[in-house]
């Protein structure tokens, strides 16, 4: 036998492992679809409650994740292009989010609202403790380190050439950015946002110790889960958990899908 | 005109120093040299993307030593085109012209001309990544034409085609020299091109621009 036609344990050892991993997940995803039924969900969607947490866990991450992007381009960008030296520290430490407890971040942050720094940032009239714009504020602290992550990585992949002849053209620095860079890297921060978007989407730690657990009013979906849990409510903790797995997975394939369209 | 008085450019390790050399306007320059030797640092050095840490360039009768690489007026191919990705032939074409503020009449008429110039006219519409090399040299070649620049600097332009379309290129730059008169700085390894465009021929060799054929008397090493 040659070489060429032995057959070779190379990929099927590769495919093994990655179906086995998606397997373990199908199956958790099965079990979890399992415990519940169509009625439970629905059961679960008439309430006034869960409903409100939908629209809040909705509406909060995808502010979150955009105002993410914000600071993830530049960041993202001076990561990848800027040669001081200084720059390995500072990437190391903007994945201190990634790092931490999400826990530890919810108890930061509400240490921080509770210094003179924090309380004069709240005098402006921004309340952000135990408050919706406390949830966006959690969100936005993780989902940005992530977000920073993946951009970093696009702009460096990129070559920064093309910015190079966009100079020579007549472009500023800010032109060559915004006509070159930014353009190129839309996969990269459709990426980005749909890191931060997710992260933010099943938040729960920080959301908890920072804005709190108020039926209502700080309500987002993992709180539901864990509400509905401490009262015994398995059912409509299972109902909540599938409807979070469900609209996370169609958002992002989504958001991929329409990202791939828009920069091929 | 290019004129180059005991510059020097640092790049890395790298350093260059005492370059010195001139371009009469209207010239077809050819600078050839050992790989290495320091070419494309020079053509970078002059079109301002790598820093001047002594001694002036002067293109045409400005020093456009401090200037930013936006304010020098030069065309530049380098070696690896560094095409716009997300961006059609037309758009390319188009991007000088545009950033440069012409009226757009003046933009449709320079897209006409240069994509008749440089037969692209078919591909006007489609983007850089589905062209052929010889192809994707043209666009280059048209992007940094479009702005009419006083100069126009090419890395090794032809270096990655094959025989046929390195000819067909040959051609062609012949005729966007006779067409536009543009002073050219032209980096290269090939003799054959050397001899078929070069109207001045310059040699990089030990730190210093050598005059091999034509051109300015003065170029030399301080």
């Amino acid at each position: 036998m040659s070489p060429a036609s032995r057959p070779s344990s190379f990929w099927p050892v590769f495919v093994s492992v990655t179906l086995a991993y998606l397997a373990f997940v199908l199956v958790l995803l099965g079990v979890m679809a399992g415990h519940s039924s169509p009625a439970d969900l629905w059961a679960a969607m008439q309430s006034r409650e869960i409903q409100h947490a939908v629209v809040l866990s909705f509406g909060t991450c995808t502010l979150a994740a955009l105002l993410s992007l914000v600071v993830a381009i530049p960041a993202g960008y001076l990561l990848a292009r800027g040669r001081h030296p200084v720059l390995q520290l500072v990437e190391a430490m903007l994945d201190i989010p990634i790092v931490l407890p999400p826990m530890v971040v919810g108890l930061a942050l509400l240490i921080f609202f509770q210094s003179t720094l924090g309380r004069a940032v709240e005098s402006l009239g921004a309340r952000f403790t135990y408050t919706v714009a406390g949830i966006v504020l959690a969100q936005w602290v993780i989902g940005t380190a992530f977000a920073t992550r993946t951009l970093r990585g696009t702009f460096g992949h990129l070559s920064s050439r093309p910015e190079q002849v966009a100079r020579t053209l007549g472009c500023s620095p800010w032109g060559a950015f915004l006509r070159i860079a930014l353009p190129s890297a839309l996969r990269g921060v459709v990426a980005g946002g749909s890191v931060a978007w997710a992260r933010g989407l099943g938040e729960f730690g920080p959301i908890l110790v920072f804005a709190g657990a108020m039926r209502m009013r700080t309500e987002v979906l993992p709180t539901t889960v864990w509400l509905e849990l401490s009262v015994g409510n398995l059912d409509a903790a299972v109902a909540v958990s599938i409807l979070l797995v469900a609209t996370a997975f169609v958002v992002l394939v989504l958001v991929r899908f329409l990202g791939v369209q828009v920069v091929s | 005109m290019i004129a180059l008085s005991g510059v020097e450019v640092e790049s890395g390790p790298f350093r260059l120093s005492g370059i010195s050399f001139e371009v009469a306007a209207g010239e077809y320059a050819i600078l050839m040299g050992r790989t290495g030797t320091g070419k494309s640092t020079l053509l970078e050095a002059v079109c301002g993307l790598r820093r001047v840490t002594k001694g002036t360039i002067r293109l045409g009768d400005r020093d456009v030593t401090s200037l930013d690489p936006a304010e020098r007026n030069v065309g530049y191919v380098p070696q690896d085109l560094a095409l716009f990705p997300t961006m059609t032939v037309r758009r390319h074409l188009e991007f000088a012209p545009r950033i440069r503020r012409f009226p757009r009449s003046r933009v449709v008429a320079k897209v006409e001309e240069l994509s008749e110039l440089l037969g692209i006219g078919p591909l006007l519409d489609r983007r850089v990544h589905r062209l052929s090399g010889g192809e994707r040299q043209r666009v280059a070649l048209g992007r940094a034409l479009a702005f009419e620049p006083s100069v126009l600097l090419l890395d090794e332009p032809l270096s990655a085609l094959d025989e046929s379309t390195r000819n067909a290129m040959q051609r062609l730059l012949q005729r966007v020299r006779e067409r536009t008169g543009v002073t050219t700085l032209h980096v290269t390894h090939s003799q054959a091109e050397a001899d078929a465009l070069g109207t001045t021929v310059l040699r990089l060799e030990e730190g210093a621009v050598h005059v091999v054929k034509g051109g300015a008397a003065d170029a030399a090493s301080e």
